[in-house]
């Protein structure tokens, strides 16, 4: 077997629990925008929209386009920590699939792979639902799919590589605590990060879901201006998140094997 | 000359500065049942982990169907089933399912898994529990569910880790059986326990292993006879009155054991012992004559018992 199809034999397993979990994943795949999109987008929207603030475009726009970056992040996190642990720690099942010819870099280049197709399904879903309030474009919000899941996995990779070194489910909870939750509200999903002090935007520029919310609203609203985006241009934004899924990608597989094969 | 399946000579793992296995050698030939006895943390496992490639060795060579573990593991795992210690099933497949993706990752086709699956699940007694999810079943149908999971690929060598911890007795039997059976179907095994019924009832061969070295080997017949005499005199006193009796049991027998709740004395002649120990006067509070097994075998070289 070549390291691809051991690969995609990780994937197809988790088809097989898929075929029959797809239900329940499809819920929540749209209740989670159509809830956000109307509260936030919607409702916040309109008063936002009414008290004269200028963001070039309507609150519901701006707020959908950040929300896919956002959601991304999230969904892409959630995938790289509490199945990995499950793995290691309470299921046990990576164990079983290291007794088989696949190795633990397989089940780490699988579970990407897996994540990929994951997330394509709920952004496209989340890209859908936004065009259907009125806030994107369906060919940009589509484009947008793409740059989205970027932000998606490079979250995976490198929360893969922060879970296989931990040894309880606590210090996930501080991670989406104290890391994930932040930048959820300060990366520019929910305002402009103009908004923030000057220094804190310095700190922005750095963090990965800036990045993910620059590239995808550049992607999702191409006419949009500074008053929307910066001016850096989108090539840093890929470049930030590529070599972050890289480098987390190499660091997993490594730290996994230690991990499974003391 | 048999063919040697397994074959280790100074088999060495570390880590950090503790040494769980120390150069240890032995060999195993294609057809047998062999055993590792010993009590929980003597290198057993990390053994078993070193066979079946999911752990480095540190030193020492080892190889397994004639592949080199370090540089050949794929190879090696795909032409050998293992049993874990814990059942590590995929909770969110069932039964047939844990089969279909376990065949997958041996790169099996979807026909061979189903014709396999159909025969192991009979051989397992779940043919019923197919679509069962694994969640639910009894801790031996898991345990049935997890040896039928590691033949799948129809390997050459079968390792179960502490295939019978856990289990009833009940269950433990019909674990046994299902053994038994796939020893007669000529396949190889390696298994490491710390019961001394299931060593006798399945090894063709063991060794004894301790603190990471083998103390000793052979069959069960020959570990008994070599290091036990033939009878054993478990005797049990009242509270208190041990130690007082032991003293007079002095030179009864070839060779004593005094442990927290009884005295064993090792004998050729168990009745002559017990007339010999009336003379002395000593009256146990109970008498139990028994045939020497491999727990004596190990407490005679370690000076302890398998389980505490």
């Amino acid at each position: 077997m070549t390291a691809l199809t051991r690969s995609f034999r990780v994937v197809e397993a988790e088809l097989v629990v898929y075929r029959r979990t797809w239900r329940g994943t499809v819920i929540s795949s749209f209740v989670n925008p159509l809830l956000f999109l109307s509260a936030m987008g919607l409702s916040l929207g309109t008063l936002i929209d009414s008290s004269g603030a200028d963001l070039g475009v309507p609150y519901l726009t701006f707020v959908a386009s950040g929300l896919m970056a956002a959601t991304a992040m999230q969904a892409g996190a959630g995938e790289g920590s509490f199945p990995v642990m499950a793995g290691i720690k309470w299921r046990k099942e990576f164990y079983a699939t290291i007794a088989t010819p696949l190795a633990p870099a397989d089940i780490v280049y699988g579970r990407f792979l897996w994540t990929i197709i994951r997330l394509t399904f709920i952004l496209v879903v989340f890209a859908i639902i936004s065009v259907l309030f009125g806030a994107l474009e369906l060919g940009p919000a589509l484009l947008a799919v793409a740059p989205a899941v970027l932000t998606g996995v490079a979250f995976t990779t490198t929360v893969t590589a922060f879970t296989v070194t931990q040894e309880n489910d606590t210090s996930l909870s501080t991670l989406f605590r104290f890391g994930i939750t932040p930048l959820f509200l300060f990366s520019g999903t929910f305002f402009p990060i103009s908004q923030l002090p000057a220094f804190l935007q310095k700190v922005a520029y750095v963090t990965p879901l800036f990045h993910g919310v620059e590239l995808v609203r550049k992607v999702a609203l191409p006419e949009a201006d500074q008053s929307v985006v910066t001016a850096m241009p989108m090539w840093i934004h890929v470049v930030y998140l590529t070599a972050m899924t890289v480098i987390g990608l190499v660091l997993s597989a490594r730290l996994l094997d230690k991990r499974l094969r003391p | 000359m048999p063919e040697s399946i397994v074959q280790a000579r100074g088999l060495t793992k570390k880590f950090g500065d503790f040494v769980a296995v120390d150069s240890i050698d032995f060999d195993i030939v294609k057809g047998e049942a062999f055993g590792f006895l010993g009590p929980n943390g003597a290198g057993k496992t990390s053994t078993m982990k070193m066979i079946t490639t999911v752990s480095p060795i540190t030193d020492g060579k080892l190889t397994v169907l004639g592949l080199d573990p370090t540089t050949q593991g794929r190879s090696i795992r795909q032409r050998i089933g293992v049993v874990p210690q814990e059942d590590n099933l995929d909770l969110e497949l069932t039964v047939a399912e844990n089969l279909y993706v376990y065949g997958r990752y041996h790169d099996m086709n979807r026909a061979d898994i189903r014709r396999r699956t159909e025969e192991l699940l009979e051989f397992a007694q779940l043919t019923d529990r197919a679509k069962s999810q694994v969640e639910p079943l009894s801790g031996g149908m898991k345990r049935r569910l997890t040896i039928a999971r590691a033949l799948i690929n129809d390997p050459e060598l079968v390792i179960l880790d502490e295939p019978t911890t856990g289990l009833d007795p009940q269950a433990r039997h019909v674990l046994w059986d299902r053994l038994y059976r796939l020893k007669q179907q000529g396949a190889t095994l390696i298994i490491t326990t710390h019961y001394m019924d299931e060593a006798e009832q399945l090894c063709d061969r063991l060794v004894v292993m301790d603190k990471g070295v083998i103390a000793a080997e052979g069959s069960p017949r020959e570990l008994i006879s070599k290091y036990a005499p033939r009878e054993v005199v478990e005797l049990r006193f009242l509270d208190g009155e041990q130690d007082q009796a032991v003293l007079k049991l002095d030179g009864l027998a070839h060779s004593s054991e005094v442990l927290a709740d009884r005295v064993l004395l090792y004998t050729d002649d168990a009745e002559a012992t017990q007339h010999e120990m009336g003379e002395r006067g000593v009256h146990p509070e109970q008498v139990l004559v028994r045939r020497a097994s491999l727990e004596d075998v190990f407490l005679k070289l370690t000076g302890r018992r398998l389980i505490d």
